[in-house]
């Protein structure tokens, strides 16, 4: 299928379901309206919110702080993954003896942990960061242990072989391993920053994303609340662009899936 | 006094403990010596142990009796006298092969602005000079073996250590390899410790011929020394008489083992 039928199609799937979603909201069948507006609001309602939103300029500043929260979220949460995960790796002692609490910590539900962040730092952006944080901890931590622990033996002894010290070897072999493990996590890991960001915005905050869908429930303006959600889908789908990018700027060296780079 | 021999195992025995605490002893009083500017070939049946002479030869395994003498002086840790081919693929993916071939030297503390003309050489002289930017996955087998051969190369090691490096490949490309092989040693002879299951490759190659018995606990039950005149080519030695001659003496010998060695692991794989 060429690219042009395929985006032909894409945008088809999407003016099929707003239709429907403008007919059943706004002409009564059978003298019912199946979508109440109440409750579903319709197409146009929203779109108009939307507009109005980026027309009057309010939508940046919450775009902005959702945006630096992500941000920060990730870059802490991946350093300390990879900081913890690479020394797991090397010292098994240590992941053996932390093993359960890490198994533990995982298995909590981070959305339990927003109130107490809220209380400890309060409704700024650090608690929504560090809610990100939690999330995105893990799944760097766990692909960099990974990465670390299944490094071909081959290329392992290969690098001894030609004279890799210790140090080099971290270096040469398990550093890029390690790396390339985390990237193949990227897309997962950055997206999980985000939903840490709103998520914590909406249990609590004063701007973001969050915030403003939270306010529009808080109303019942359901528009304000499919705005807030469409927006939100657009923020995630530039990010998750730039992250292709980024990764495939990185990963050349990494076969792409069919094989043949 | 004779000049110092490059690899001498004594006695040597490698063992291992299996998961249940058993000892399984894969190689027994192995005695095999390489000279210097010798290329030997070690050919036995599949899990006869011959890879893990190999590994005992560079230091990767320790034999649990016997000694293994490096010019002379005991090997203790790594044998950093040794360049090692591996079978399966060893280049580092995420290098380029200019990278893969420039960081044996980068590793010793060459400055890259040096290192990298030198990598690029190399690379030309196993004629891969056009692929210096190519990642590994983006090469063939046959081609990866060439940036392998290159990475151990450059480091010029005393002694080369090749296990079965051309056996994922097809014929073809593994007698152009050989021939690549024998181009760059005849240039100054280093001793060659090489390991295959292929013993027309074998005599093509070497100098030397060693036949294990099956294992486990296999022990060298040969060595015959191979006459044919160099420089070889190995498309055209197999049609020597003297080739055929000495095939036939060694595949007597090695016919039987084999054939134990295959009963053996179909015998291990019913049992499983």
């Amino acid at each position: 299928m060429s690219r042009v039928t395929l985006l032909a199609l894409q945008i088809l799937v999407a003016i099929v379901c707003i239709v429907l979603w403008q007919l059943l909201s706004t002409v009564p069948i059978f003298g019912k309206i199946l979508l109440p507006p109440f409750f579903f609001s319709n197409p146009v309602d929203v779109f108009e919110q939307i507009v109005k939103w980026f027309w009057s300029g309010v939508i940046w500043k919450h775009l902005w702080i959702t945006l630096v929260e992500s941000i920060l979220a990730f870059v802490i949460g991946s350093l300390g993954g990879v900081l913890v995960g690479f020394w797991f790796a090397r010292q098994p002692l240590v992941a053996a003896v932390f093993d359960p609490y890490v198994k533990m910590v995982n298995a909590l539900p981070r959305v339990v942990l927003a109130p107490i962040f809220a209380l400890w730092l309060g409704l700024g952006i650090w608690s929504k960061v560090a809610l990100g944080v939690t999330l995105v901890f893990f799944i760097v931590f766990f692909n960099v242990y990974q990465g670390v622990k299944e490094v071909s033996r081959t290329v392992l002894d290969n690098g001894r072989m030609l004279g890799m010290s210790e140090g080099q070897l971290m270096r040469h072999v398990y550093w890029p391993s390690a790396l390339s493990w985390m990237f193949s996590s990227l897309h997962t890991s950055v997206g999980f920053a985000v939903v840490g960001a709103v998520v914590g915005e909406y249990l609590g905050s004063a701007a973001g994303l969050g915030y403003l869908i939270q306010q529009a429930e808080g109303v019942f303006d359901v528009a304000g609340v499919f705005a807030g959600m469409f927006v939100l889908s657009a923020f995630v789908i530039l990010i998750d662009f730039g992250v292709t990018l980024v990764e495939r700027r990185l990963l050349v060296w990494r076969p792409t899936v069919d094989g043949r780079g | 006094m004779t000049t110092p021999t490059a690899v001498a195992l004594e006695d040597a025995k490698v063992a291992f403990r299996l998961g249940d605490g058993r000892v399984y002893t894969a190689v027994e009083q192995a005695h095999l010596s390489v000279g210097q500017g010798e290329f030997v070939a070690i050919v036995g049946p599949t899990g006869c142990g011959k890879s893990t002479l190999l590994n005992v030869a560079a230091g990767l395994l320790k034999p649990a009796a016997g000694s293994v003498k490096i010019f002379d002086r005991p090997l203790a840790g790594l044998n950093r006298d040794a360049g090692y081919l591996f079978q399966a693929d060893a280049l580092f993916p995420w290098k380029t092969a200019l990278d893969n071939v420039a960081i044996g030297l980068e590793i010793r503390g060459t400055p890259r602005a040096e290192a990298l003309p030198r990598a690029q050489k190399w690379l030309t002289s196993v004629g891969l000079g056009a692929f210096a930017n190519r990642y590994p996955h983006m090469l063939s087998g046959g081609q990866r073996k060439r940036v392998a051969l290159a990475q151990v190369l450059i480091r010029d090691p005393k002694i080369l250590l090749m296990d079965e490096p051309f056996g994922p490949l097809d014929a073809q490309t593994r007698q152009v390899m050989g021939n690549l092989l024998l181009d760059l040693w005849n240039a100054d002879r280093k001793a060659v410790l090489f390991v295959t299951h292929d013993l027309e490759e074998a005599i093509a190659l070497a100098d030397r011929v060693v036949i294990m018995s099956a294992g486990p606990s296999s022990r060298i039950i040969g060595d015959w020394r191979v006459q044919l005149a160099r420089p070889r080519d190995i498309f055209e030695v197999r049609l020597d008489k003297e080739f055929h001659a000495l095939h036939r003496e060694i595949w007597g010998v090695l016919k039987d083992e084999v054939m134990k060695g295959y009963a053996q692991s179909t015998q291990a794989a019913e049992a499983v």
